[in-house]
């Protein structure tokens, strides 16, 4: 799984495609959820840099599908856990994005349809619905730029942003 | 923006002569089947109109583009013509035109009225008839001047085709710059041929998806503006916006009714499926009109208003729906290969543009409101998005290559040739066609 084609602008990511060079596949699904899953050092606990890289902030979809996977149930498994750990992150945003094959307005359909998608399973997990918001920026915001799969599947997501914090 | 239009009577001494042509819708001699698959643009010379400045050679230039770039004409290199047009009000010698093969000619003058207007008369000849086949003269500011051009080119089209023309028109789009992952998405406006560029709104939200009213120079179009995607509505002139209904949810994939009085869009419900709502502009009032557990997007009127097409994914992917205008009797009417999108109801009503996805690739399409009779015209890595020039004749969409690069515009024949590139200042999407200017 060499995809030296993507342009990645996540640093989280980029460590992760780093140590993947080294170590192999490390998913079964070929694109890991997070940096977690790689063993990156640890951050302060409580902040959100914990969140992006050690519970990860993140999870992917398959093409054209809202069904949250298996991986990812785990990663948002960890994020109610987190969440319910530091309850001063509120709101908090779920965002949802499509990857670059398909139409505009059905993507922004989609996008929205993975937002909900995580949220209900963070609802499930125990996160009070009114925490969490949900927006859809369809195809509009790709994270990884290139033409061939391995940049679809980075962009195929739902990203949990945090709000609120330590301070507020 | 007023234009006014007077018939163009031919001087006193040569009325007797043409006395039929100017009396009655006469046939013409020269046509142009734009039905067949495989024509060869007709030859037409379009003489610099006379005058005392550069005007005259500045609209015969724009008329030659107009009618160059929808394919069915050939402007003949005006270092060919042999007779130079000193009196535009008495006939042309014809047999100077024919030797070059001019099938057509356009003869003109801009002159500059007391009050500052210009006036331009403008004369269509049958070459090989000797027969004039259009006289008629404009009013306008000379900020009006490529109106005025685009005008004479609508005419010129309309005469030789029998169809009427799209160039004095303009096009809504989405003006993208900056690397793909942060592009800035502005709203622009501009000239069907590109010149006139003007941006309504100034990027720092992203906007998408605009559309004209059929009736105002209004468009609908959906933004990021207050934070949560929502259909919008904005006065081309004044730049007065306004938020359509008060939905709880995100609103997008606006259009208009075909009587301007309603915008048609989705609804995205909390549990994360989209249905179709109308909202009425006077009576602020809602319908649904889907209530499907998928997503419903992309609704497009017919121009009867009273039937509706639609993208769904209620039957597992993407495909093209129609339904009845108060929702009733949905059907499926697209049953091809790979999955479809973004349809699009002709103005004349009898066809549905659409996007395919089939195969990796995307293709622009055209197939009968039944979905019958799918033809292909175009396709490649990304290409999304038709919209109709006002008559039917042409379709206008954006395509982008694979990589870091973005979208460019582009038109193509509803026949599926003469693909031209439309320019545009920046990376562009999202075309919508005007109606024809009033």
């Amino acid at each position: 799984m060499r995809r030296s084609a993507a342009l990645i602008k996540i640093p989280a990511v980029i460590a992760l495609f780093a140590a993947l060079t080294v170590a192999g596949c490390a998913s079964k699904n070929n694109v890991p959820n997070n940096a977690a899953d790689l063993g990156l050092g640890s951050a302060t606990p409580g902040s959100t840099q914990e969140f992006t890289v050690n519970v990860g902030d993140r999870i992917f979809f398959d093409t054209d599908s809202s069904v949250v996977r298996a991986d990812a149930q785990q990663t948002l498994a960890k994020q109610a856990q987190w969440l319910k750990q530091y309850p001063n992150y509120s709101p908090v945003t779920i965002e949802g994005h499509a990857d670059e094959r398909g139409t505009r307005e059905y993507n922004l359909a989609l996008g929205a349809r993975r937002a909900a998608a995580a949220r209900d399973f963070l609802v499930s997990q125990g996160i009070a619905a009114s925490r969490l918001k949900t927006i859809s920026y369809g195809k509009e915001r790709p994270v990884a730029v290139c033409d061939n799969i391995s940049c679809w599947s980075q962009n195929r997501r739902a990203v949990t942003v945090l709000q609120g914090g330590a301070g507020s | 923006m007023k234009i006014t239009l007077r018939p163009l009577a031919l001087a006193a001494a040569f009325v007797a002569g043409f006395a039929a042509v100017l009396t009655g819708p006469a046939q013409a001699l020269v046509e142009i089947d734009v039905n067949k698959g495989n024509i060869e643009p007709l030859p037409i010379a379009i003489t610099d109109f006379l005058a005392a400045d550069a005007t005259g050679a500045e609209i015969s230039e724009i008329v030659a583009a107009d009618l160059r770039r929808s394919g069915l004409f050939a402007p003949i290199d005006k270092g060919a013509f042999i007779e130079k047009i000193s009196n535009p009000d008495v006939a042309p010698r014809f047999e100077d035109w024919k030797v070059i093969n001019a099938q057509a000619l356009a003869t003109g003058r801009v002159t500059q009225e007391a009050d500052g207007r210009l006036r331009v008369e403008f004369r269509l000849w049958d070459t090989f008839a000797g027969q004039q086949m259009l006289g008629e003269q404009f009013f306008a500011s000379q900020t009006n001047k490529r109106r005025v051009a685009h005008i004479i080119a609508d005419a010129i089209y309309e005469r030789l085709t029998g169809e009427k023309g799209y160039f004095d028109t303009r096009i809504v789009f989405i003006d993208e710059s900056g690397p793909k992952n942060q592009r800035k998405k502005r709203l622009a406006i501009m000239d069907q041929d590109g010149a006139n560029v003007r941006y309504l709104s100034d990027g720092r939200s992203i906007a998408l998806t605009p559309r004209f009213s059929p009736t105002r120079q209004e468009i609908t179009y959906m933004s990021y503006e207050s934070g949560q995607p929502k259909v919008y509505l904005l006065q081309i002139e004044t730049g007065q916006r306004e938020l359509v209904g008060n939905f709880p949810g995100m609103t997008f994939a606006p259009r208009f009714s075909p009587d301007g009085q309603k915008v048609i869009m989705s609804l995205l419900r909390d549990d994360g499926n989209s249905n179709i709502y109308t909202l009425d502009l006077r009576s602020r009032s809602t319908t649904r009109l889907t209530d499907s557990n998928a997503i419903d997007t992309s609704p497009s009127y017919s121009p009867d208003g009273n039937q509706i097409v639609f993208t769904s994914d209620r039957g597992g992917r993407a495909q093209i729906y129609v339904m009845n205008a108060d929702g009733s009797n949905q059907r499926r009417i697209s049953f091809g290969d790979g999955s479809y999108s973004t349809p699009v109801w002709s103005p004349r009503g009898d066809l549905v543009a659409f996007t395919k996805q089939t195969g990796g690739q995307f293709a622009i399409g055209v197939m009968r409101t039944d979905g019958s009779g799918e033809r292909i015209l175009s396709s490649g890595f990304l290409e999304e998005g038709p919209t109709w020039a006002p008559n039917g004749r042409v379709l206008m969409f954006f395509r982008e290559a694979a990589g870091s690069g973005g979208p460019r515009l582009y038109s193509i024949d509803l026949t599926g040739r003469n693909q031209q590139p439309v320019p545009a200042p920046n990376f562009a999407s999202d075309p919508a066609w005007s109606p024809l200017l009033e």
